[in-house]
Parts: C-alpha cells; structure tokens; sequence
C-alpha cells in the first residue's frame, strides 16, 4: 500500500510541479509543432503521400519531443538533489520509477493530445479513430518506459542532454517500427491480420522493458 | 606484472593454424559456387564473423548481469573487452555483407531485418562507449554500463522481429531448399565443412582476443595504481 | 546508536575513507571536522544511506547497513548542502510530498508544527524557488525533521549563509537537538560548531584521527585542537589496505 501510495505522490508531485511552471509541457510542445513544421518543408506532404507518411512524421515528432521531456523531468530531480531526497524516503525505489515513468507518460500524452488535432487540421487528416490512438498509448508508454530508466542515468553523467537520445534511440527501434506500422495500419483502414502482429509486438515490448526496468532501477540510483 | 602465460602463447599459435586452414578450406578446398561465383567465399567470412560480433554481445550481457550481482570489476573489464571486440567484428559482418550484396543484389546497401540488425547493434555498442566516457566515477560506470548492456541485449532480438516482420531478401542459408528466391544457394557438404570449420576459427579468434585485451585491462589497473600511490 | 567499525570506502582504485572508527550514544551531538577532501561528505552519505561502504561494517539504531538500510531510513533525518526541495512547490507542498513518502498521520498538522517550528509559517504558500538560500536550508531542515527521526546528519549546513541566516539555523539547530535526538554534523565553521556540539571528532586522511569531548576542550582551544590533529595525520604515510597494491 506504501509502494501505491508512493508512487501516486510522485506522480502528483510532478503534475502539480507541472501545471505551475509549464516549463516542460510548452518546451515539448513548442519543440513538436517545430518539428511538423520543418517536416512540411522537408517532405512533400501533398494529399497523396500524406497517407503513407503522416504515420512516420508523428512518430518522429513524438520521439524528439519525448526525449527532451524525459531530459527535463529528470534533470529536475538532479539539480537541486531531489533525487537524494527521493532516496532517503522509506519507499521502495521502484515506487519512484513508475511515478516518473507516468508522469512523463502523462506528458507525453499531453502534448500528443494537441499535436495529434493540430496536425489533423492542418493536412485534413482524421485522426481520431480508437484503433491509432490506442497505438499512440501504447507505444508512448514503451518509449517511456525505457527513457525514464535512461534518462534517471544520462542525467548523472558529464554529457546529459546529447546522450539520452543517442543511448534511447536504438533501443526504441521496435517501438517506432511496430508503432508506425499499426498507425499506418489504422489509417488506411488495413484488415486487422495486418495490423495485429504489430500491436502484438508492442505489448511484447512494452511489458518486457518495463519489467527489466523496474527490476534494474535499484542499481541505476544506488551508489 | 605477471609475464605472458604459456597457454596463451600456445593458443595464439592455435588460433594463428585454424586460422590459415580456413583461408586454405575457403579459397581451395571450397568449390566455387555456380550461380554467383566466386564472391561467395565472402560468405564464410561474413556469417562467421557475424557470429562472433553476436556472442561478444551476449558475452557482455552476461557479464553485465554477473557484475550487477557481484559489483567484482573484472565483470565490467569483461563487458568492455567483449563489446570491443564486438563493435570491431560487428562492423566487419556490415562490410563483408556489403560485399556480397553488391553483385548479387546489384546494391551496397539494404534495409534487410539482418543487415538492419547488425547495424542498429552496432549503434548500441558506440552508445555503450559513449556513456561510459561521460562517467568519471568507476563505479558508476560499471553499473551504468552493465544495465545498459543488458537492455541492449534485449532489444536486439526485439529489433530483428520487427525489422523481419517489415521487410526481407537476405537468403535463408541453412536447411532450405527454394532455388527461386535470389541470392540463395545450397549448401554441398565440402561447403558445409568450410562453414562450420570457419565459425570454429572465429570462436577462438574471440577467445584469443578476449584473453589478450582482459590482460591489457589488469595492466592499466595497475599502472594506475602504481600512479595514485605516487602521488599520495 | 550510530557504530561504525573499519569503515573503507573507495571510488574505482581512489580510497577515500581507510578505516574509520566511529562510534555515537543516543543523544550526543558530534561535530566531524576535517580538511576539504578528507572525507566528510563520503563519510555523512554512507551514514545517511545514500552510498554503501566497500568494506567495514556500519550500524544505525540496531540495524546494519546497507542490507537493512530500509529500516534506518524511517529514522533518519539529513540536511545536504543542496536543499533537496522542488522550486516549483510551495513549502507546504514540498513538506506534503515528503509526508507521504514517509506515510505520515495527520499530515496538515504536522506540516504546520513544523512550519511554525523553522520560521517559516507565513510564507507556507510561497514557492520555493523565491526564498532566499536561509530560508530554504530552514525549510530543508524541516524536511528532515518532519518524520520525527532519532538520528540527525547534517552536511556543512551554514554554507552559503550570511551571519543572520547562520544565527537563524542555529537556533533551530538547538531546538531540533534538545528533543533528545542525536546529532552528527560536518562542518568547516569551528566557532558555530564549538557553540552546538557535545563532542567534536578530527576526519583527516580518510580515518578519525582526534576525538574530544566539550568537558575536554575549551571553545579556544578547539582551533589549536584541530591544527595539531591534522597536521599529524598528514605527516603519516596511511596504513596500506589489503587490495592495495
């Protein structure tokens, strides 16, 4: 019940740290909505290629968006020693873990829910459909898991912000190939056999990473 | 500083013989294959050293796991010698497929699951290096190294599945039998012999190359120890 | 109450504590001094949990550390020299959070109590990002005390204070050691701490080399207490330790 109660403070903590400074939330956003617009130069996303590539471009935008949230959140904890703080608390330190780890879910799914109808208005793309959203959980919640994990340890390290992605990245490639394939599943409204190995993948993934990182957290913050 | 043990100097002769023997098996004893030619003896090469890049990896994550349960540094030296050596024959598995690709495939490079693999692996090795640079504490390196490592392993199966499951024409080698798709051969059983003899070389090239880099590893820890003791 | 035996503790090949023997009853006050680099903060973190020994044995309270090292944290309170606080919070809010980790009863109330008990009452609603450095060591030291802990450890704490905020922690300093707890403090400010502690203790050379009770010392001669202390140990070569080569 210590371990619920903790991990809920954490998560409330980081929220209403959150919802008075905004520093994260903006960063992230104002980053995504760069991202899309740079993509809009980059590729030609007229009517046609639009359905192929709008899969991909989000999920990049949420990938580059993800990591510097996952950055900030943690960098907080570091700077002014609150992770020793966190430390000292008779809490199992896997408590700690999923409290951040939702939160910067939470984050991540803040800024996707106004990414995702901001893009849907400017290329006139639906997409609010149960099946694409539940891939946008699903596989937001694989990145995270991971990037929570790897960024409590870049953020003790001398190159903190360059390394995150560059240590996340790679690990996350299942995430992004199964999470692209099944958006672009939902949106060109393929059968189900199509999509399902991908979502399949997903759960894998994500409840294999999750479990490792909560079973390795202990050694990431314990000197 | 404890002088060269023999057992090494017998197994780089040992290796340095198998060695040659596979160079002999894959350029003479070898036939040449009919439909793509000569640059199949690549072959050997390629899937050998691929094997090795693999067990460097599962080399490190083993003895990540085993420094997280004992915190004994010469786990983490393990771990950095294995991936080391991975990174070395990882990358020589991309060029040597790259090789082979060329004339059959009429290409340099393809997004291929394996290939794909190999090359995300690869990044995974540099991001292991990368972290453990920006860590001065010893300590802290090891521990961080290790659980990277560990992910790393994880996710590369991971990663095969999904690149598989997105795209494939690297040929399936050994046990089947589809004349029609490109780029594949059977196997004669001479050809067998080279393939087998020369992932038997690889493996104790691997040992060879672990042992002298772990010996290099203790050799640094006492230099530096010598140096602190100096200064004090 | 605090034991530590042969206490070693080293960062790759560096040692930085080469054997320390330290030992605290329940209610004294012990100040550790000692030169930048000899140690302290190493010494306080493995005390406060925060890093486990490489050798020795270290028990706080009955229970030995690191493996029980859940059962100590309950009892133990600790103030760095970084405030560990949320800037983003307000003071009670901050004082709320660390309720919870501990599952505190009557949390309003105690967050209060010790509000009023810091100075820092009326600026509860205020976030932490616009008090002074005083003020949040103040609040730090709240913190730390909000559980009630038996044991106190304290890390240079009178950093980066002027001489009003230093006579304002001071006071809550005293206030905080009279209910009976028991006190460790490091500390580079001989005068403040010649005033607080029951017995002050030399760390130089990764080992205690000097301990001297307040009965043993006058106030005027800790200063010649501690120059002589140090500056013996740092005439000996350090005893080797048997991974040492």
């Amino acid at each position: 019940m210590n371990f619920l109660r903790a991990t809920l403070a954490v998560i409330a903590k980081d929220l209403s740290g959150e919802l008075r400074s905004r520093e994260l939330l903006s960063a992230m956003f104002v980053f995504a909505v760069l991202v899309i617009l740079i993509f809009n130069f980059a590729l030609e996303l007229d009517v046609k290629t639009r359905g192929t590539v709008t899969a991909g471009v989000l999920w990049v935008t949420f990938a580059f968006a993800g990591s510097l949230g996952l950055n900030r959140s943690m960098a907080m904890e570091k700077d002014r020693g609150c992770m020793d703080g966190l430390l000292l608390a008779p809490v199992d330190r896997s408590a700690i873990y999923f409290g951040k780890m939702f939160a910067n879910l939470i984050f991540m799914l803040l800024v996707e829910a106004i990414v995702l109808p901001l893009y849907s208005i400017l290329y006139n793309i639906n997409l609010f459909q149960a099946g694409f959203l539940g891939v946008v959980i699903l596989g937001s919640l694989g990145y995270v898991s991971v990037g929570t994990l790897l960024a409590t340890m870049t953020v003790q390290t001398r190159t903190r912000d360059v390394l995150l992605p560059i240590l996340l990245f790679p690990l996350a490639i299942p995430v992004f190939i199964a999470a692209v394939k099944a958006s672009m599943g939902y949106l060109q409204e393929l059968e189900m056999e199509a999509i399902r190995p991908w979502l399949n993948l997903l759960v894998v993934y994500d409840t294999v990473f999750t479990a490792i990182a909560f079973m390795v957290f202990d050694f990431v913050v314990e000197e | 500083m404890q002088p060269k043990p023999k057992a090494l100097t017998y197994l780089d002769t040992f290796t340095a013989i198998l060695f040659l023997i596979s160079v002999g098996m894959v350029f003479f004893y070898a036939p040449m294959e009919a439909v793509m030619g000569n640059v199949q003896r690549v072959f050997y090469y390629h899937v050998a050293v691929g094997w090795v890049g693999m067990l460097s990896f599962l080399a490190a994550a083993i003895a990540g796991i085993l420094y997280l349960k004992s915190k004994d540094r010469k786990w983490d030296l393990f771990a950095l010698a294995a991936v080391e050596i991975g990174i070395v024959f990882t990358f020589l598995n991309i060029v040597t497929g790259s090789i082979w690709a060329r004339p059959i495939w009429n290409t340099w490079w393809t997004w291929d699951p394996r290939l794909t693999t190999a090359t995300i692996m690869e990044l995974i090795y540099f991001a292991y290096l990368m972290l453990r640079q920006g860590i001065e504490d010893p300590e802290r390196r090891a521990r961080f190294g290790a659980v990277y490592v560990i992910l790393g392993f994880v996710s590369v199966p991971l990663t095969f599945f999904s690149a598989r499951l997105f795209r494939t024409i690297h040929p399936v080698v050994i046990g089947t039998n589809q004349p029609g798709a490109e780029g594949q051969f059977d196997m004669t059983p001479r050809m067998v012999h080279t393939f087998l003899f020369s992932l038997f070389t690889f493996t104790f090239v691997f040992i060879d190359l672990m042992w002298h880099r772990l010996r290099l590893g203790r050799f640094a820890d006492q230099v530096e120890q010598l140096k602190l003791r100096l200064s004090l | 109450m605090i034991v530590v035996h042969k206490l070693v503790k080293r960062f790759g090949l560096k040692t930085v504590l080469r054997g320390v023997d330290f030992k605290v009853e329940a209610g004294e006050f012990v100040a550790i001094l000692g030169p930048n680099g000899a140690g302290k903060t190493t010494f306080l973190r493995i005390l406060a949990t925060l890093s486990r020994p490489s050798l020795g044995e270290v028990s706080i309270a009955g229970f030995a550390l690191p493996t029980q090292a859940a059962s100590v944290r309950r009892r133990l309170g600790v103030v760095t020299h970084l405030p560990l606080l949320y800037g983003d919070l307000t003071a009670e809010e901050n004082l709320r959070f660390y309720g919870r980790l501990y599952s505190l009863d009557s949390l309003n109330e105690r967050v209060a109590e010790v509000l009023k008990l810091v100075g820092l009452f009326e600026r509860r609603s205020d976030l932490v990002r616009t008090f002074s450095r005083g003020m949040q060591q103040r609040l730090a030291i709240g913190r730390a005390v909000l559980h009630d802990p038996e044991v106190i450890l304290f890390d240079e704490p009178h950093t980066g204070l002027d001489q009003e905020a230093c006579a304002m922690l001071d006071n809550v300093l005293r206030e905080v050691a009279a209910r009976g707890r028991t006190v460790v403090m490091t500390s580079h400010d001989l005068i403040r701490v010649s005033e607080l502690a029951s017995r002050f203790d030399v760390l130089s050379n990764g080992v205690i080399v000097a301990s001297a009770t307040r009965e043993q010392l006058d106030p005027d001669q800790l200063l010649a207490f501690y120059r002589q202390a140090v500056h013996q140990s740092q005439g000996s070569n350090p005893a080797r330790l048997p991974y040492e080569i």
